[in-house]
């Protein structure tokens, strides 16, 4: 999940008897799953959740290229380097649908680089994290994709046009990213005793903040309520972290490697497994600035902002002297 | 001289091998998201057409060699590709600068390897020639947008050109391996490719409101693997990393 701990109104979610007319037909139309445009009226509370909640997965694309960018460099093979190039440019591709998905909510790509740039807007927590072999890339196309998809599938259904077309788009790539990342797990799991080595390593260090990547629990918020009610959210961070478990667990088996959590063990009963909770205060740490690579991601980013404004200005003064220049023609 | 065809293969190959690396070094930190996927697109094309010329020069070579044993098993002695493309990235400007002058050559060269003798070597000629063209359209909008932008733009991309002016003549200058190719009609002359460069490039400077260099001075040793820059051990340090640390693993 690239978006984390989105805040809605706060407040209770209203029922359809406490809602003024317009905001009622709004609600009963997302209710009839129906779709919301852009040119739609819409409470504000939902437009500005949407934005947080769109540019927060924008900027995830974005500063999730770094992390990948770290190997491309050092790809073992011309075909591992080609795939790893074509996924990090789905990546930014991603980050053009989502920022023009959330420009169709009045706020301009801009803005929301500046409050990525400044720290304002966040991006999901598992990029602060290093990526230290080459094993790693295969960990975050299974594990860090894999837990984006279990989010993203059924966003392709939620209420907001633009966003679930783009949803649309991007599961289909996710899919790809996700089968390359366990195709590189299975032949470094398969591999020399080094090759094994870093992967179960990978493993090791991927699988809990791969949990942290769906939010704490949120069964009880006001937040989570009020966006499931508008089918901003459609399941609960719980649900989610039990599917992407029950998913991962088998394929991690398949590959001959230990998930890193001596409480895991299927229970029969619930039909689920039972594991155990990522560290919450790890996570708030990373979400707060503290995670092991913050600082180096928006200094990145950051740099190639500020490194990138002269291009920017260039260009831009370039299409105004043309612009100038083929007026005055006519 | 060793095998001609092998020479020449490995020309193609690993110039489009160092400067698809170069240009990946730029992965997510480009001005604007456009150039970001516009970048990782070049250095993907570039990174596919090695694999094309490698592997047909591991062929050649009849040695059981394919493209990655080329790739990451070589050492800096053995490369062959042009000065120009193991110029460190520098600024933007200077990476589009770069990738300018070598694809408005490497159009001109792929467009006369399509008419080649070898029908392998039409055919990769033929579908990288599609790719290069778009190459060299956006890499002449750069340069004619920041050359005619403001006047820090201008002079950074004066200053590129400046700078990588002294690697042009090498594209061009046409050794035993070139005339052989020649004779057998496999690849055209580079020396004649010159004046169809000099003239489009002219153009596009022109426009860019950018000044050509005076000296025609021109560093050699790339193509012929006899002197390369220091910048080509780090790369190839980088890049052949993992290849030469687990020598026995598959990947």
């Amino acid at each position: 999940m690239y978006a984390q701990m989105i805040k809605s109104t706060g407040k209770t979610v209203k029922s359809l008897d406490e809602m003024d007319p317009q905001e009622r037909a709004f609600q009963e139309r997302i209710d009839a799953g129906g779709k919301i445009e852009p040119r739609d009226w819409m409470p504000e509370g939902y437009r500005k959740t949407l934005i947080r909640q769109i540019g927060q997965h924008a900027h995830s694309e974005i500063v999730g290229q770094l992390p990948e960018g770290n190997w491309i460099t050092r790809a073992p093979t011309l075909e591992r380097k080609a795939i790893l190039l074509a996924k990090v440019q789905d990546e930014a591709g991603h980050g053009l649908y989502l920022y023009c998905a959330a420009e169709t909510l009045g706020v301009s790509r801009d803005d929301l680089t500046r409050d990525l740039l400044s720290g304002k807007m966040k991006y999901s927590s598992i990029f602060n994290y290093p990526t230290l072999t080459w094993a790693d890339m295969g960990a975050v196309g299974w594990l860090v994709d894999g837990a984006a998809i279990m989010n993203q599938v059924p966003l392709q259904r939620t209420s907001y046009g633009p966003y679930a077309r783009a949803m649309v788009r991007i599961c289909k790539e996710e899919s790809f990213h996700q089968r390359q990342g366990f195709d590189i797990m299975m032949k470094m799991a398969s591999g020399t005793e080094a090759q094994r080595k870093m992967a179960q390593d990978a493993l090791n260090r991927f699988w809990y903040p791969s949990l942290m990547m769906f939010g704490p629990s949120d069964e009880n918020s006001v937040h989570s309520a009020q966006n499931m009610a508008w089918k901003i959210k459609m399941n609960t961070n719980d649900e989610l972290r039990q599917k992407f478990v029950d998913q991962t667990v088998p394929q991690a088996e398949y590959l001959g490697l230990t998930v890193p959590d001596a409480h895991l063990k299927w229970n029969e009963e619930r039909g689920h497994y039972d594991f155990s909770e990522p560290d919450w205060e790890e996570f708030f740490d990373v979400l707060n600035g503290n995670g092991p690579c913050s600082k180096e991601r928006l200094e990145a980013r950051n740099k190639a902002w500020d490194d990138g404004a002269w291009v920017r200005d260039g260009l831009m003064a370039h299409a105004e002297k043309k612009k100038a220049r083929k007026l005055a023609a006519e | 001289m060793s095998d001609p065809l092998f020479e020449f293969l490995c020309r193609m190959g690993d110039n489009t091998l160092v400067l698809g690396h170069r240009v990946s070094e730029w992965c997510g930190t480009a001005p604007v998201l456009e150039e970001d996927i516009a970048l990782a697109n070049t250095a993907l094309d570039l990174i596919g057409q090695t694999t094309l010329w490698l592997n047909l020069a591991g062929e050649v070579e009849g040695r059981g060699r394919d493209a990655d044993a080329l790739a990451f098993r070589r050492d800096v002695w053995d490369f062959r590709n042009l000065f120009l493309v193991e110029q460190p990235n520098g600024d933007f400007g200077q990476t589009m600068m770069r990738q300018f002058l070598f694809d408005s050559w490497h159009r001109l060269y792929l467009t006369g390897l399509t008419e080649s003798s070898d029908a392998r070597i039409s055919a990769i000629a033929e579908k990288s020639l599609k790719e290069v063209s778009y190459h060299l359209d956006r890499a002449t909008d750069t340069v004619i947008g920041l050359g005619d932008g403001t006047e820090e733009s201008h002079a950074r991309m004066q200053a590129a050109l400046d700078r990588l002016w002294p690697f042009v003549g090498e594209m061009f200058a046409g050794d035993a391996v070139d005339a052989a190719l020649a004779r057998q009609g496999t690849a055209p002359d580079p020396a004649k490719l010159r004046s169809g460069f000099d003239e489009q490039v002219g153009k596009v400077l022109a426009e860019a409101t950018l000044v050509r260099p005076d000296s025609d001075f021109a560093h050699k040793g790339g193509k012929t693997g006899t002197r390369h820059s220091e910048h080509l051990g780090h790369m190839l340090a980088q890049m052949q990393w993992l290849q030469r640390a687990y020598p026995d693993a598959t990947w």
